[in-house]
């Protein structure tokens, strides 16, 4: 059976959430979550050390989506409504912990890659996140997008937590990648 | 050399980058999407000033938040300022942060490490 989106979606998007999206990641919605969430901050009064880590955090999540979101074929997405450049957001407070989960379609071929990179970075100390950190930052160029690689090793860095994550097959050679950032 | 100044806006931060007192100035949010198309005047400036700099140079480095599509432009910029530092003149660069904001701190000390140019970090305090 295929993974069903909007249902694990549905599931997400209850308790103490602070916001919750799906549909197209496109720069407009990026400024949109960025501002309703910076205000939403704000007035409950958060300790600004952990608003900002909270804001940052942000930032790179949903950058990491609006560069990486995999388009599905036109009849997947037609079959189950899914908008292009499809993605889901959620931020949620869970007593005194932030999560903010992403979700995408992937191709298979970038499973590994990700696997990899995912793994390697949670099994680094913190002196190893920042040495790995710095190693990217001075020897990788950045991609005509944008993208310098260094998103989820600044994320892993700046929460110090482990990052979670899910792979759920969706349809042919495309499955459904979630990522949980939490911050405490 | 044209002055450069550039208004902040909530994903770009304000510029200011002047040949004629040799102070540079970056501060504000710098969290695009894509930083290069921003930052590749910057650097373009900073080469060319690179060529003819003023015997001391002071560069007012000071973000509140920044992505890290921008912090390779960032180093892109201090590795111009490098070039300058080398010539044997004068760069210092000033690196704000907040006080209670150790992620801006560390941020700053990871350029410092990579960076041959005298860094100064400065706590802002409310």
């Amino acid at each position: 059976m295929s993974f069903d989106v909007q249902e694990y979606y549905s599931k997400l998007n209850g308790g103490d959430v602070i916001l919750a999206f799906k549909g197209s990641i496109t720069t407009d919605l990026i400024n949109n979550v960025l501002e309703e969430v910076e205000t939403k901050l704000e007035n409950v009064d958060e300790e600004s050390k952990i608003r900002k880590k909270v804001y940052n955090v942000l930032v790179e999540s949903l950058q990491n989506l609006y560069h990486h979101v995999e388009e599905l074929p036109d009849a997947l997405k037609m079959k189950d409504k899914f908008e292009s450049k499809f993605g889901i957001l959620v931020i949620a407070k869970v007593q005194d912990t932030y999560k903010i989960t992403t979700g995408n379609f992937v191709t298979s071929e970038k499973i590994k890659f990700l696997k990899d990179r995912i793994d390697k970075i949670n099994s680094l100390s913190k002196d190893e996140l920042k040495d790995m950190y710095k190693f990217i930052l001075n020897h990788q160029k950045l991609s005509a997008k944008g993208g310098g690689g260094l998103g989820l090793v600044d994320i892993a860095r700046k929460t110090g937590n482990k990052l979670e994550y899910t792979f759920q097959h969706y349809a042919e050679d495309y499955y459904f990648f979630n990522l949980d950032v939490f911050i405490t | 050399m044209e002055p450069i100044s550039i208004e902040g806006t909530p994903k770009t931060p304000t510029v200011k980058f002047d040949s004629k007192t040799g102070i540079i100035e970056i501060k504000g949010r710098s969290i695009p999407e894509n930083s290069i198309e921003f930052y590749k005047p910057l650097v373009d400036w900073l080469e060319e000033y690179a060529k003819n700099p003023l015997e001391k140079t002071t560069v007012n480095v000071q973000l509140e938040y920044f992505n890290t599509s921008s912090s390779k432009c960032i180093l892109d910029v201090f590795k111009k300022l490098e070039t300058i530092h080398k010539a044997k003149h004068d760069v210092i660069i000033n690196w704000y942060y907040e006080e209670d904001d150790e992620d801006m701190l560390e941020a700053g000390e990871d350029y410092e490490s990579i960076i041959r140019v005298p860094f100064k970090m400065i706590e802002i305090v409310e």
